[in-house]
């Protein structure tokens, strides 16, 4: 038995670069403005999870916010921190131990590829000697074979960032608000064949909050409500090939986003036909056609036709990344996951102005992925 | 020859291998763990031959630790070597991750054959690679 669980407030710092704020700052801004949203005060929440991976602790948030004792965990959960802070605070209601309770993701992070260090990966030095240890190359990698196995073009790369900074565009929380033509994307310069340099996103700033409540506490206060239909989180299965590994099974194995995409479409009883709108990781172009059809939208290859067809647009069959998506936001870590659940949040709610989806979508799905190879999922309902 | 970038990452001699681990279950791993994940793991050498299973190219200077020609004091991006690299398919052994030497982008292809060798990578290491088959029998000649 557990108790259905409703975001009513959400909260967000525009990503990008915010020289006068430092990271945990926007976080502050994000809660305050999640609280505004509910029309709650900080008093009012009664437990908080949140983190980030590189601008400190969030529980040193209370400074700002107010000393109410409340209980408040930090998570450190690299890509999936914000993902780990939404799944704990549902399970704190869900629990029937709490009515209100906050997820808060936030971070800021140097220009340049992120550089990770082996021995936190328990890898040996050599592979970062080398020059192996870059999530880029990974990326590039993965769909490199991805691409020879399932006919997928270079154009079909492009279209994917030049969809997302046309989002970008009408987008108020996005970094990227200029169009960029497919020529462009196409002929910068080559990061890690086959993405370009538009075909990646870049480290950056922001910060997202969402505040959750018990269906009783909603009645109570009258709030403006989306369900949590389900939540998944789930770590790699045998076999599997995520970023930073110098050595792979000849054995195919599962995948962590195939995996926490069938138990979260479990939990909620529907299946990938039913969704209305969907953010899917788009750390670079790529990851975004793979984990289409990791997600169950479609066959491996058939991305090639909906990206022709444009049936990822506003407007087409499963608008995908409708805010621009890590593409046009940029990534800070801690915050993204919670990022697309708060884009979902204002396309149930049908306040997402210019990028609004069209009709009433009813189910919203987010997909977050990271390193050491795990997916979170969180599929939002509005009743 | 300079040092190796790793003592236990190829094996001596004429014709090294890569040093792999295998599993009490039979399977076998790259690189052979260390500590106490090494128990019961047995090091194998590794085939010198493989199939190319994926690859990239490497545009930009990698921040640390990255050590090779670019990082050294008073360095930056002008100085960086661009490179190649992949996974490389030990048939019935593992897939590695690896440097591609002696090939240009635009030949490689999925199943490519490739050897393994040995390359200097900055003054004072070597590091591990693979090649093309027919340009290494084309140096033997």
């Amino acid at each position: 038995m557990s108790e259905n669980v409703y975001i009513i407030g959400a909260g967000i710092h525009p990503f990008g670069r915010t020289d006068s704020r430092s990271g945990r700052e926007q976080g502050v801004y994000a809660v305050r403005e999640a609280l505004t949203d509910a029309g709650l005060e900080w008093p009012d929440i009664e437990c908080a999870y949140g983190g980030s991976a590189a601008a400190g602790n969030a529980d040193i948030m209370v400074n700002e916010l107010g000393l109410t004792s409340l209980p408040f965990t930090n998570v450190a959960n690299g890509c999936a921190t914000g993902g780990s802070a939404l799944a704990a605070s549902q399970q704190a209601i869900a629990s029937g131990m709490y009515d209100l309770a906050l997820a808060v993701g936030f971070d800021k992070h140097p220009r340049g590829a992120f550089n990770a260090k082996p021995s936190d990966y328990g890898l040996p030095e050599w592979y970062g000697q080398t020059g192996m240890m870059l999530t880029t190359q990974f990326f590039a990698l993965k769909i490199q074979r991805y691409m020879q196995l399932h006919g997928i073009s270079r154009t079909t790369l492009g279209r994917v960032a030049e969809k997302a900074f046309r989002n970008g565009t009408i987008t108020p929380h996005a970094w990227r608000r200029s169009p960029v033509d497919l020529d462009t994307i196409m002929n910068a310069p080559m990061i890690n064949d086959p993405l370009t340099k538009y075909m990646f996103c870049s480290p950056a700033e922001g910060a997202v909050a969402l505040i959750l409540a018990s269906e009783k506490k909603m009645k109570e206060l009258g709030a403006d409500g989306v369900k949590i239909r389900a939540v998944a989180v789930k770590t790699r299965p045998p076999n599997s090939f995520e970023v930073f590994q110098a050595g792979i099974s000849i054995e195919e194995g599962g995948k962590p986003t195939v995996l926490a995409s069938q138990a979260a479409f479990e939990k909620a009883g529907i299946g990938p036909e039913d969704i209305s709108v969907a953010q899917l990781q788009d750390t670079e172009s790529g990851a975004e056609i793979m984990h289409m059809a990791e997600n169950g939208f479609c066959k491996d290859g058939e991305q090639e036709e909906w990206l022709a067809n444009g049936w990822t647009e506003i407007g087409g069959k499963l608008p995908v990344n409708t805010d621009g998506g890590c593409l046009a936001c940029g990534e800070p870590i801690g915050a993204s996951g919670l990022r697309q659940v708060y884009e979902n949040v204002t396309q149930l709610r049908q306040r997402a102005g210019e990028r609004q989806v069209p009709g009433k979508p009813r189910f919203g799905y987010s997909h977050v992925y990271g390193a050491p190879g795990l997916s979170g999922v969180a599929i939002l309902e509005r009743e | 020859m300079g040092e190796k970038i790793d003592p236990n990452l190829w094996s001596d001699g004429a014709q090294p291998h890569l040093i792999g681990g295998r599993l009490p279950s039979g399977q076998i791993v790259f690189p052979m763990p260390v500590g106490d994940a090494a128990e019961g793991v047995e090091p194998c050498k590794l085939s010198r031959r493989g199939k190319l299973w994926s690859w990239t190219s490497q545009g930009f200077l990698p921040k640390e630790p990255y050590e090779g020609p670019g990082s050294g004091p008073g360095e930056g991006p002008p100085d960086f070597v661009p490179f190649l690299l992949g996974y490389v398919e030990l048939p019935g052994e593992v897939i590695v991750e690896s440097r591609i030497v002696d090939a240009r982008l635009e030949d490689l292809h999925l199943g490519m054959e490739l050897d393994f060798c040995i390359v200097p990578f900055n003054a004072r290491y070597d590091t591990f690679a693979f090649r093309p088959v027919a340009q290494a029998r084309s140096e033997a000649a």
